[in-house]
């Protein structure tokens, strides 16, 4: 599930060229912007029938953060 | 639950008015390289957007529809008995803009005449309502106005929600009909939400005060003051995909309504990413769910009539079709109605 996420949100960033940590701060992203954000939540609605809201969105910092809520709204 | 099954009412006709101005997103200085630019599109489907020019207000956009559509049914005024106004951006903090517009349009003093205070869910609420009044069979005729300008509420400096929107007005006709099929709706709210789209003064509760003026730039690099409108683009979007599909499922289930026999899904249009995301998990094709996101971009409560004006017009008024229309926004407010036109009259897109 990690894999297929990160490689879904390598696709929305558009970044070929280097991965994508567990600790990486998404926000700092060159690449993050608000239509990334709304593709992301798109995505994740998607791949894995969670919508994550709004505010609980903002609380999240890392990429392994949003997997993390995933997993817990999956459960 | 607001399930309701109105019948004896049927829509007669529709019209819709734009302002004539159009603004290419491709020309604003917002989308710093033509990249940035592209991605946009990319994403929202939006193109231009019709604009108004300053002075001209929602009401005077449902105006022009409103005497078209009277003259083209050949309805005499005098027969309106109620007029509903459904809008974000009325004339005044008051009077209602129903009752100018009662006046302006020559309709009689025995017009029961109100205001409606919702945004892109306002023609599936506005349309429940009149239907309800009329359904009684005392109110013959009456006519629904819904429209924004919503362009005038937005920083033009405010990249998240200034390219998206454009403006205009529209009238739907609706009479008591005893042999009528009526309409199918369902009305739903959250006000726990109430701030994820507002304009915070200019109210009673936050009057305007000098600092209601002052610019301020948020976190996410755009800037507008307290009395232009804020959009949390995350809450909305998650709410969009998620209670659009959940509430058109509700409709059809609860009534137990054929999705096959339904001719088109007519959404409120807010950007290609979410409506897209909501026609495919409703599991519907592309050919029943018409946009005019390109064209006119996000014209909250108008988007249901003026893509049937816009799309749809030779169909509705030569061929017996049926809709299932679903609302969702500032609120938060949504519902989903269905209902038939019997070849009605659908006025030509009135430009001004």
């Amino acid at each position: 599930m990690e894999t297929i996420f990160i490689e879904k949100f390598k696709e929305i960033l558009e970044i070929s060229d280097r991965n994508l940590e567990l600790t990486d701060k998404f926000r700092e992203y060159d690449e993050w912007n608000s239509l990334v954000f709304l593709s992301l939540i798109a995505m994740i609605d998607e791949e894995f029938d969670v919508i994550i809201e709004g505010k609980e969105f903002k609380k999240l910092e890392t990429v392994g953060e949003i997997i993390e809520a995933i997993k817990v709204a999956q459960n | 639950m607001a399930f309701q099954y109105i019948k004896n009412v049927k829509i007669e006709g529709i019209a819709a008015c734009v302002p004539s101005r159009i603004e290419e997103n491709s020309g604003l200085s917002l989308f710093a390289t033509p990249e940035e630019y592209q991605r946009f599109v990319d994403t929202t489907g939006i193109e231009r957007r019709h604009v108004v020019s300053d002075g001209i207000c929602a009401s005077d956009l449902c105006f022009e529809a409103a005497e078209k559509l009277i003259a083209d049914l050949g309805w005499s005024k005098p027969e309106i008995d109620c007029l509903i106004f459904v809008s974000q951006t009325p004339d005044y903090r008051l009077p209602a803009t129903a009752c100018v517009l009662q006046e302006r349009l020559g309709l009689s003093k025995e017009c029961m005449s109100l205001d409606i205070s919702l945004g892109c869910s306002g023609w599936v609420y506005g349309i429940t309502t009149l239907a309800a009044l009329l359904a009684g069979g005392q109110l013959k005729k009456g006519l629904l106005l819904v429209g924004d300008t919503v362009t005038v509420t937005k920083s033009p400096l405010d990249k998240s929600t200034y390219p998206l929107f454009g403006d205009a007005g529209t009238a739907t006709a609706l009479a008591y009909s005893p042999d009528a099929v009526g309409i199918q709706s369902c009305l739903y709210t959250d006000g726990g939400n109430y701030e994820a789209i507002i304009i915070e003064d200019g109210g009673a509760r936050h009057p305007v005060t000098p600092e209601s003026f002052v610019m301020k730039e948020y976190e996410n690099g755009s800037i507008r003051n307290r009395l232009q409108s804020y959009l949390d683009g995350s809450s909305v979007f998650t709410f969009g995909i998620s209670k659009a599909p959940q509430c058109v499922n509700n409709l059809i289930e609860h009534f137990g309504l054929n999705r096959e026999t339904v001719d088109y899904f007519l959404f409120h249009q807010a950007n290609m990413l979410m409506n897209e995301k909501i026609r495919t998990k409703l599991k519907l094709p592309a050919e029943k769910v018409p946009y005019i996101l390109k064209d006119f971009g996000n014209t909250s409560s108008t988007s249901i009539p003026l893509t049937m004006v816009h799309s749809l017009k030779d169909e509705i008024s030569q061929e017996k079709r049926n809709f299932i229309a679903c609302g969702f926004g500032v609120g938060l407010s949504w519902g989903a109605v269905a209902f038939e036109t019997n070849k009605i009259v659908c006025s030509e897109l009135i430009k001004i």
